[in-house]
């Protein structure tokens, strides 16, 4: 199955909203609850990351009966080292993003944590493309 | 222990999201760092916390939490008090600060 979600760069009021659309498909799916829970925490921390630093992105999910592979393809200011900012508390966010309590150097690490497999592509001006894969069992 | 068993015993306001009142509470989590939260609170938590904003209620949902708890007196936002509504996950407030709040619900859930 394959669900595609368009992201809005700058608009925290619809953050989480492709990430609870692919929630809601994979409880339909009765996937085990603590992997579940998992790939919710990757795939929000992903979307906030759009959000926050890019202009637009999509959000694309295929899922197979033991496998689930997100890809998250945003245009943006790309990531010019991406070993610095998977490190926990390394963050470019602004000062209001920060204050609403984002921005605190987390989301790349808990992605890392979350999925089986992560692989992160970027090319500065352009974009980033991160790709993250969990298996169901 | 439900959210409305906490509301007396610890005189909190309810602000919004009534239809969650009866939400069992597993534990509780204190933070307001979203990703910190995203990445430790549990299904179940109490979640405490100064952030009034919509985004509270995203990952109160995405987590399953209980129940928010604002403090200081904090009041949830109109976007954010109507999400609380949608998802049945109640907004409650306190005039006390987090530390307070945080101590008397432990002692409640550990008695």
């Amino acid at each position: 199955m394959e669900f595609s979600y368009n992201i809005e760069g700058g608009n925290f009021s619809r953050a989480g909203s492709a990430s609870s659309e692919v929630k809601k498909i994979l409880k339909q799916l009765n996937v085990n609850p603590s992997v579940l829970k998992r790939i919710v925490v990757a795939l929000y921390e992903a979307e906030v990351n759009v959000v926050a630093h890019a202009y637009e992105g999509t959000m694309q999910v295929n899922i197979d009966p033991s496998v689930i592979t997100v890809v998250i393809n945003d245009r943006g200011p790309g990531i010019p080292d991406i070993e610095l900012a998977m490190q926990e508390g390394y963050s470019t966010a602004s000062p209001e993003v920060r204050e609403m309590g984002f921005g605190a150097g987390m989301g790349l690490p808990n992605i890392q944590k979350n999925c089986d497999e992560l692989s992160i592509e970027s090319k500065i001006n352009e974009g980033t493309k991160v790709t993250m894969t969990t298996y169901f069992n | 222990m439900t959210v409305q068993d906490i509301i007396s015993s610890l005189n909190l306001t309810v602000c919004s999201g009534k239809e969650g009142l009866q939400r069992e509470i597993k534990g509780g989590y204190t933070s307001d760092l979203l990703s910190d939260v995203m990445g430790h609170a549990q299904e179940g938590d109490v979640w405490i916390t100064l952030q009034t904003h919509k985004n509270v209620m995203a990952i109160a949902s995405l987590k399953e939490v209980a129940a928010i708890i604002l403090v200081k007196g904090h009041l949830p936002e109109e976007d954010t008090l109507e999400e609380s509504n949608n998802e049945q996950i109640p907004i409650l407030s306190t005039p006390l600060q987090a530390f307070e709040i945080t101590g008397q619900l432990y002692k409640l859930l550990h008695p």
